[in-house]
């Protein structure tokens, strides 16, 4: 089989980003250039783009071990917990940490990342919106994740890289695009929420895991007139994302968005709605969607906010007091 | 703080041997132990339905015990089984920790692990707080098994 070469070109010290995968399925979404396909990636491997430098392949997992038990060749780990959480306060780690995370990774401010993990990438899709966090560019997930990459009975090593260290600059980290806190939720009120989590969880009916009280909120339910979109619902059985057609019945239709509607998503503690983050800004192209990670792990134990139980989604205004 | 002078002395090895280690030998010692959870024995892989699941995990981890006859006296071996899939080392590790800490050991040495005890293994940086309850979940319903079965042996 003949092995696609991607030249890199090289102008002024700056890498040039990688070529874009050109398929079908892709190119109904509104950035194609978000995502490429397994095969695609194990072309690009056998290339030797990943050897060179010339591609940055990342393993996001929720499992902080699964790298270890084989990864895709010449992937990098980074780990949603340890890697880009602060250790202390709820927050992510500042612009310095994340150049010394990523210089050490092998990654360079102009490196063309590729992105997967398990679980149809719910933890890659939150390590992209951290990355994006820091206006990395060019940032794409591997369709379908580790899960589809293994079904296919693709090459997995245990040996792992040591990347010659990346150059980068130490970026201020820019929240207000892409990441909403709570009061930015409470005067988004009246605009379009989409509730990732569980039926079970925004009905209201459960506030936390069984037995673990004290890992869930105080108080059960949703963000008034929030749609309940669970995540996974944008993944194919194969975990890669439903076409451009499926996901529009199910954001446009069933949850009503509009197109360049103003949306905040929101799960328990921001992983999952990180996915459907993506799936809303980069597949359906809508240009402000915020992922509210805060989540039902600070709304449900919040003071005061507005709280809707049941099915339905509720009004608003309700009493809201400032 | 606990030491592990409390442990029964195969967990209280184990135990010392993650603490003395750094934090990714830790990660490395763990995936070992994840390695090396035996496969169930096949009268209970044909019998998925005498396992029970600690939904507290989060990735799919099932357990059961069983305590050998022992026509000397009350105190027979625990034997204890676990399943969780390959996906999931985390899970898996801990798994093994317990298997090799205490299968095998009589009712009471199980009932006199502390409640805390993962903590001990120095992973609570490294591993997610959820996951860390997990753990702790896993060896909770292990000690309530055994003390129902020995009140129903008694």
């Amino acid at each position: 089989m003949p092995v696609p070469r991607f030249p890199v070109l090289l102008l002024k010290g700056q890498i040039m980003p990688y070529p874009v995968e050109q398929n079908e399925k892709f190119a109904a979404y509104a950035h194609p250039d978000r995502l490429v396909s397994t095969e695609w990636l194990a072309a690009a491997i056998e290339g030797g783009a990943v050897e060179n430098g010339e591609l940055i392949v990342v393993e996001s997992d929720e499992d902080v071990l699964l790298y270890e038990t084989g990864h895709i060749p010449g992937a990098v780990k980074i780990d949603w917990h340890t890697d880009l959480n602060d250790e202390v306060s709820r927050d992510y780690i500042d612009g310095a940490a994340f150049a010394g995370l990523a210089a050490s990774k092998g990654i360079s401010r102009d490196s063309t990342v590729v992105i997967y993990g398990d679980k149809s990438n719910w933890w890659a899709a939150y390590a992209l919106w951290v990355f994006t966090l820091f206006g990395h560019r060019d940032v794409r997930l591997l369709d379908g994740g580790r899960d589809k990459w293994v079904a296919e009975g693709r090459e997995l090593t245990k040996d792992k890289p040591a990347p010659a260290p990346g150059n980068y600059p130490v970026v201020e980290r820019d929240d207000a695009p892409i990441r909403a806190f709570k009061d930015d939720v409470l005067a988004h009120l009246g605009r379009p929420l989409i509730d990732v989590r569980s039926p079970e969880e925004y009905t209201g009916q459960r506030t936390h895991m069984p037995a673990y009280p004290e890992e869930g909120a105080l108080r059960g339910g949703h963000i008034p007139t929030a749609a309940s979109i669970p995540w996974a619902r944008a993944a194919a059985a194969d975990g890669t994302f439903r076409s451009r057609e499926e996901l529009e019945a199910i954001y446009l239709g069933e949850a009503g968005l509009s197109e360049g509607d103003d949306v905040v998503a929101y799960c328990r503690i921001g992983e999952r709605s990180s996915h459907t983050w993506f799936a809303l800004k980069y597949l359906l192209g809508f240009e402000t969607v915020r992922n509210y990670d805060g989540s039902w792990t600070e709304w449900g134990n919040a003071v005061r906010v507005p709280i809707v139980k049941g099915a339905e989604r509720g009004s608003f205004p309700v009493a809201v007091r400032a | 703080m606990m030491t592990t002078q409390a442990l029964p002395s195969a967990l209280a090895a184990i135990v010392d041997d993650f603490q003395v280690l750094s934090e990714p030998e830790r990660l490395q010692l763990l995936l070992e132990f994840s390695e090396g959870l035996p496969e169930l024995p096949d009268r209970l892989r044909d019998h998925p339905e005498l396992l029970e699941q600690v939904v507290e995990c989060q990735s799919p981890l099932f357990l059961t015990i069983e305590t050998e006859k022992n026509d000397a006296g009350p105190a027979g071996a625990v034997r204890l089984y676990f399943k969780a899939p390959a996906e999931a080392p985390t899970t898996r590790g801990f798994a093994g920790v317990l298997h090799e800490g205490l299968d095998g050991l009589s009712a009471g040495e199980i009932l006199s692990v502390p409640d805390d005890m993962p903590e001990l293994l120095g992973l609570t940086r490294a591993i997610t707080p959820l996951r860390m309850r997990g753990m702790t979940a896993m060896l909770g319903r292990i000690k309530r098994k055994v003390a129902a079965a020995s009140r129903a042996h008694a």
